[in-house]
């Protein structure tokens, strides 16, 4: 084992750490904003507005998200040339950023895949808590707030915990459009020192501690919503 | 009894044989294009410069040769885990490399070329300050631009040669730094015929002495093959020969 490229390489990982924890928490965070919309509309309709969801949900599901991520920023990016009226736009630092389009397409799959789970979790919650609801006058915000989103994700967060840890180890393919994380980095290392394992492993050690952090905070949470069985 | 005798017998010449005819030598180049050197074409099929002058070389070594691409980034864990015998893949000789494998003498040198767009403002070094360049991970282009331009200049780097193409015609980045060579296909093209070379660099101990086929160490044998065999191919005029069909200047580099 050599492990003397750790020095040289650590202000890199340390740059790569926080844009692979950036990446992660700005996309967990938008995509699960997303998805309650996105799981709702499939249980109170509309119909036409429900199918839409359901359609985005099985499209986003079931296509690789590197082909999503290349389809973003490299399909958006040849059409660019087309319109030079864009390079002097304000918004072209941002379009020639990678990082927003990493966040976008991670935000996409992230509301696809909690959608999904979202609208099983919201036609889960028993109708008649929902009726309790109304009958105390509730509105159908403060219905959402107070009783059917609370009751939906107690019943789901061991799962959102999963699709969240499974996301948070689809971040490497942020490398392959230059947004190099811890991965990236590592990946830089085995380029540069042609060593193998030391840097695979020590990427893979950081997303070990990661994903220890993750289910902590689940588990926090889970502890924190009252279940079931507690009543 | 006998039987078995002459069974024996006929394995021992068998695998007499197999060492002196050797097998066949796996040449590793990457699986990615890289025009006009090497790429596949629909039928899948490697054709190019160094396809040619690879196959002229095994002649010239009397030796059965084939093709296999690998990633780019594993390219040297594959020769040294004796999944290829020789890269012959537009390697640059480089010390860092020389520290894992061998090579041979050069089979070619070109220099590196800054590109950007026919109407930029870039002519020299100082027009860099503050443009975004990009380049292809851990290739000596990568080194020179980190060495030269890291300071003034925005630098991305990329993991293929082809994604930063894509994103000098997007406007992502404002100059590629890459091979020249390499990169004149691209110039050729619809994409890339608003792009043209705006400086060459040369710098011996950033791009070294050029390519040359990348061998295991301890396989000196192959070594000297090589390099006899480069000898020859340059002595009998078929490289120059091959050369001529795809450039119209000297691609040894003197």
């Amino acid at each position: 084992m050599v492990w003397d490229w750790l020095p040289t390489y650590a202000a890199r990982f340390v740059e790569g750490f926080w844009i692979t924890v950036q990446l992660f928490s700005l996309s967990l965070t938008f995509g699960f904003l997303l998805a309650i919309p996105i799981g709702l509309v499939q249980v109170t309709g509309p119909k036409w507005l429900g199918l839409i969801a359901r359609g985005y949900c099985t499209l986003f599901r079931g296509t690789p998200l590197l082909i999503q991520l290349w389809l973003l920023y490299y399909g958006l990016g040849s059409i660019f040339p087309h319109f030079p009226a864009l390079r002097e736009s304000v918004i072209w630092p941002i379009l020639i950023a990678a990082f927003p389009y990493a966040v976008v397409a991670f935000s996409l799959s992230v509301a696809a895949y909690e959608g999904h789970v979202m609208a099983g979790a919201f036609r889960s919650v028993p109708k008649n808590e929902l009726e309790a609801g109304r009958a105390f006058g509730m509105g159908r915000f403060t219905l959402l707030w107070r009783i059917w989103l609370p009751r939906a994700l107690q019943n789901v967060l061991p799962t959102l915990a999963g699709e969240a840890v499974l996301t948070l180890k689809s971040v490497p393919l942020a490398s392959t459009i230059t947004v190099f994380g811890v991965y990236g980095v590592g990946s830089i290392v085995r380029q540069d020192t042609y060593l193998i394992y030391e840097p695979l492993l020590f990427i893979a050690f950081i997303y070990l501690c990661l994903t220890g952090i993750l289910v902590s905070l689940f588990g926090w949470l889970e502890r924190r919503v009252p279940s079931e069985s507690m009543k | 009894m006998n039987i078995l005798k002459s069974l024996l017998a006929s394995a021992v010449v068998a695998a007499g044989l197999g060492t002196s005819a050797s097998a066949e030598i796996k040449l590793g180049l990457d699986s990615a294009n890289y025009e006009p050197f090497y790429s596949r074409g629909a039928d899948g099929e490697w054709t190019g410069w160094e396809i040619e002058i690879g196959n002229a070389l095994c002649a010239a070594m009397e030796e059965d040769c084939t093709w296999v691409p690998i990633a780019w980034d594993g390219i040297i864990p594959a020769l040294t885990a004796k999944k290829i015998d020789a890269i012959v893949g537009s390697m640059s000789i480089t010390e860092e490399r020389q520290k894992t494998i061998s090579f041979s003498d050069k089979y070619y040198n070109t220099p590196a070329a800054l590109i950007a767009a026919k109407t930029s403002d870039i002519t020299s070094v100082a027009d860099l300050a503050g443009k975004n360049i990009g380049v292809q991970v851990s290739t000596t282009h990568e080194n020179y631009v980190n060495a030269n331009f890291a300071d003034g200049s925005n630098v991305k780097i990329y993991q293929d040669f082809n994604e930063h193409n894509f994103d000098l015609v997007a406007g992502r980045v404002d100059a590629v730094v890459a091979d020249s060579l390499a990169l004149s296909p691209f110039l050729q093209s619809s994409d890339g015929s608003a792009f043209e070379v705006k400086m060459n660099f040369k710098d011996d101990a950033i791009f070294g002495i050029g390519v040359g086929a990348g061998i295991r160490k301890e396989d000196t044998d192959l070594l000297a093959k090589f390099n006899a065999a480069i000898a020859k191919i340059r002595a009998d005029g078929t490289y120059d020969a091959i050369s001529a069909k795809y450039f119209d200047f000297d691609i040894y580099g003197g």
